[in-house]
């Protein structure tokens, strides 16, 4: 079990890079596709069937279908996507970012949940199955539900209005 | 099968590389499209922990959770991409460096 979630593992943190160091955009969005599956992976395995499904339904299906239609629709020459911060920035932005996972991990490792084994659950086949969720989430979580669909109705308006030639 | 032979440790240091390279990438890059798929990386990588830590503790609400981060994030691309092509329209470039027009 170790191996394959190092393989999971290993994947999701090559495309994430590749994601950033790439020229063209449409190689980063695929990249971002495997990482997203990658993380699906992982949800699967974290006994999060319906968390799993719905990364791949919405992250990697509708929103990555909507980044590849932005990038040619706008039709991108190979040198505009290169386009960098400079030098300094970016030997900057990379040193920052080593510091604040070194921070992370540290936490992580001094931590006592950070080396907890999670519990063998005799409930593995029911936890985080749909009808749990759903349970939830029109339960105890029902005014936050509505709010989400008030959300995407103003997100779609949004959009529309945005995307517009004539205002 | 028991699944989870792997401690929770491992899935947060994956997480907190995936956020870490999101953040790199937003710092580094001058795309726009390339910033806003950085920023779902960090999305993501907040989600792998929420997912993580219901594991350990046994409680649902942190998949909820992911829920609803999902659906932000999914209007969040909607007004973001809008709002790249009404720039493009203005000024046919996505980098960002080159939108300063209300820059002082």
């Amino acid at each position: 079990m170790i191996v394959i979630w190092l393989l999971v593992a290993l994947l999701a943190v090559a495309s994430a890079i590749m994601l950033i160091t790439l020229d063209n955009p449409v190689h980063s969005a695929l990249c971002l596709v495997v990482t997203l599956l990658s993380v699906a992976t992982m949800y699967a395995m974290l006994n999060a069937p319906f968390v799993a499904i719905i990364q791949v339904a919405v992250y990697a299906g509708a929103i990555m279908v909507l980044f590849l239609f932005v990038i040619m629709l706008l039709n991108l020459r190979r040198e505009e996507g290169a386009v960098r911060a400079s030098k300094p920035v970016t030997v900057a932005a990379t040193a920052l970012g080593v510091c604040f996972f070194i921070a992370i991990a540290a936490t992580v490792a001094t931590c006592p949940a950070g080396s907890a084994a999670f519990p063998a659950g005799s409930n593995a086949y029911t936890f985080g199955s749909p009808q749990q969720i759903g349970g939830r989430l029109f339960h105890d979580y029902l005014f936050p539900f509505e709010a989400t669909s008030l959300l995407l109705t103003v997100g779609m308006v949004g959009a529309i209005l945005l995307a517009r030639r004539k205002f | 099968m028991q699944l989870n032979t792997v401690p929770i440790g491992y899935y947060l240091v994956i997480s907190a590389v995936l956020f870490t390279t999101g953040m790199v990438g937003v710092l580094t890059r001058r795309n726009a499209l390339v910033i806003f798929m950085s920023i779902e990386l960090m999305l993501n990588a907040a989600n792998l922990s929420f997912v993580a830590f219901a594991r350990l503790f046994g409680q649902l609400d942190g998949q909820i959770f992911v829920f609803f981060g999902m659906s932000v994030a999914a209007a969040e691309v909607a007004i973001g991409l809008a709002i790249v092509i009404a720039l493009f329209r203005n000024k046919p470039t996505t980098d960002v460096s080159q939108i300063n027009i209300l820059k002082w």
